[in-house]
């Protein structure tokens, strides 16, 4: 691969072309990049003069493999480009082929996902934070949020029968409806996340070593986060007062809106990262208790007769029409009536901005499912946060940035 | 949409508009894109308030029901200050699709613009490092093209194999 960048950091820095300059080659198999990908850094003693990301190793087709498979199967797929936080890529996929459709899901739906998507983003700040701590060296916070992860797994095991990949949404609603159990356990872990909220806050946030590795690291302007499309949390820690859940609302947000703050901070470094993803997940948990204790009652699906959501097993087994509509919507040639239209949804989830375009030419699929993935954008800041740091910085700013190589590689 | 009618006045005839749920278009005209997008990218920048790049996705055509232009890059920008959003549609077409490149506005739309390129093989002209990014640098196709194959041996056989003895 070639070496050159957009970026020729090496010219701003004096002597950095003499020839005592090395090169070392980080990944595609490394355990502080958590997954696969390269960086080729041109060192000066300890100090990175030039980090070249070199991306692709998971490039799977996910895109093209939407273009055959239909809304309801490519759940699938969406699923595994964030596996940190899976449903929240379900939910910004069906979000967007629902704003296609124009249907409007139920209440009782709205709320659910919202419940879903926010536990989704309390486990991906977990082990954003966790990981990112035990690279610096703290396992103790490392395990107090894995600890806290498996509770939403089992969440999310309880709901749709997968801990991992629990593809859940369907078009128009949810695989089934959520139990009492369900909502028992997220009661429950409203009232114990605090606690191990505030293990790791006292853990890190005071902690020297944490600090001297995090404070003033892989700075990023206001400026910068704006003109690199920087989103989320990354674009939060840097001022950038901008969060979906309170510009477009959708979902369940529009009601709840008064239950949570955009939380932002100023530095722009990897702690202000740090800060603003603890942060995030206090308001996530307001926004789950509120949600939890005002769960409307009612369908979970939207109505039979809308021909849009595919029948339960009672009606497709017991009545003709759910026949024929079960029939109707799993046909290879029939599926869904689309109009030929495109349009843009995004969600925010909680590494940022997640986007898709999809192009529907009538038939039942998309014709085109582009993919906005936070990681990739915010990949390619990483060479500019990575300026004239020291080696050890590498794993401070990646894990800050969280990146998910499934979703940066598609 | 005032940003709208700043448009009209400035690039009278190099592009109509359309909207469709909440998603206001703009579609540049194929033969006039390569003099008047950059243009008027800049002024929805500079003077229309849409600071953020938030997408630049590729989309190819081909088969499309009443599609006349083969290859479409989408520009979405966002007014960071009120939220709103506009699509800007690009068009260009074989045998050398070319548009100009937005790095000079947006840094972000480096890896973006790459990322079309590998995919689609749409050039961006003024790119400054127009190279594949996910698909290694041997390989021949663009596999997000209608024309490319989903299943199959992809192309594989052009890659170079490394034997024991040479390693």
């Amino acid at each position: 691969m070639p070496l050159e960048t957009t970026h020729p950091v090496a010219e701003d820095i004096a002597g950095a072309n003499q020839e005592f300059l090395y090169t070392l080659n980080f990944g595609p198999q490394h355990p502080a990049t958590h997954t696969t990908l390269r960086l080729i850094l041109t060192l000066d003693g300890e100090t990175v003069v030039k980090a070249v990301p070199d991306i692709g190793y998971l490039h799977s087709g996910f895109e093209k493999l939407g273009e055959d498979l239909d809304f309801n199967q490519y759940v699938t797929i969406v699923d595994r480009m964030n596996y940190i936080s899976p449903v929240a890529n379900e939910i910004a996929w069906h979000h967007v082929v629902e704003k296609l459709l124009n249907i409007e899901i139920t209440p009782r739906c709205k709320y659910i996902r919202t419940i879903l998507a926010e536990l989704a983003r309390i486990s991906d700040h977990l082990l954003c934070i966790g990981a990112a701590a035990l690279d610096l060296g703290g396992l103790t916070a490392f395990l107090y949020a894995f600890n806290a992860r498996e509770k939403v797994y089992n969440i999310m095991e309880s709901a749709s029968g997968q801990r991992f990949h629990p593809s859940y949404t369907r078009v128009g609603g949810l695989m089934a409806d959520i139990s009492d159990d369900v909502v028992n356990q997220v009661r429950d872990f409203v009232k114990t996340f605090p606690k191990v909220h505030g293990d790791i806050c006292r853990l890190l946030n005071r902690n020297r070593i944490f600090i001297d590795r995090t404070k003033g690291i892989g700075v990023l302007s206001k400026e910068d986060a704006i003109s690199y499309s920087c989103s989320g949390p990354v674009a939060r820690a840097s001022g950038v007062v901008r969060d979906l859940r309170k510009d477009e609302p959708y979902l369940a947000y529009k009601d709840l809106s008064a239950s949570f703050k955009v939380v932002c901070g100023k530095g722009g470094d990897c702690y202000n990262r740090y800060l603003v993803r603890m942060g995030e997940m206090q308001e996530s948990v307001k926004i789950i208790a509120a949600a939890v204790e005002n769960l409307p009652a009612g369908a979970v699906n939207v109505e039979l007769n809308d021909k849009l959501t595919i029948p339960d097993k009672t009606a497709t087994y017991r009545s003709i029409e759910g026949l024929i509509q079960h029939f109707e919507l799993f046909m290879w040639n029939r599926r869904w009536e689309t109009p030929v239209e495109e349009l843009y949804g995004a969600n925010e989830t909680a590494n940022g901005e997640l986007g898709f375009y999809v192009v529907a030419d009538g038939s039942g699929k998309a014709f085109r499912a582009r993919t906005r993935p936070p990681s990739f954008i915010h990949f390619a800041v990483f060479p500019i946060m990575m300026e004239g740091h020291q080696l050890s910085d590498v794993p401070a700013i990646l894990g800050s940035l969280n990146i998910i190589a499934a979703e940066l590689d598609r | 949409m005032p940003f709208l009618d700043t448009l009209k006045a400035k690039f009278a005839g190099a592009f109509t508009t359309s909207t469709f749920r909440d998603n206001t278009r703009v579609l540049m005209d194929a033969e006039k894109t390569p003099d008047v997008l950059l243009p008027l990218l800049k002024c929805l920048k500079e003077e229309c308030g849409f600071d953020f790049l938030a997408e630049l996705g590729g989309i190819d055509y081909l088969n499309y029901p009443h599609a006349t232009d083969r290859y479409c890059v989408v520009y979405g920008l966002t007014n960071t200050a009120t939220g709103e959003r506009v699509f800007v549609k690009a068009f260009t077409n074989d045998p050398d699709p070319e548009l100009p490149s937005v790095v000079e506005l947006w840094k972000g739309a480096d890896w973006m613009e790459r990322e079309v390129y590998d995919m689609y093989g749409v050039r961006f002209l003024g790119h400054p490092d127009m190279r594949r990014i996910l698909m290694p640098t041997e390989f021949t196709g663009h596999p997000l093209r209608k024309d490319y194959p989903l299943r199959g041996y992809g192309e594989r056989h052009n890659f170079p194999t490394v034997t024991r003895a040479e390693s």
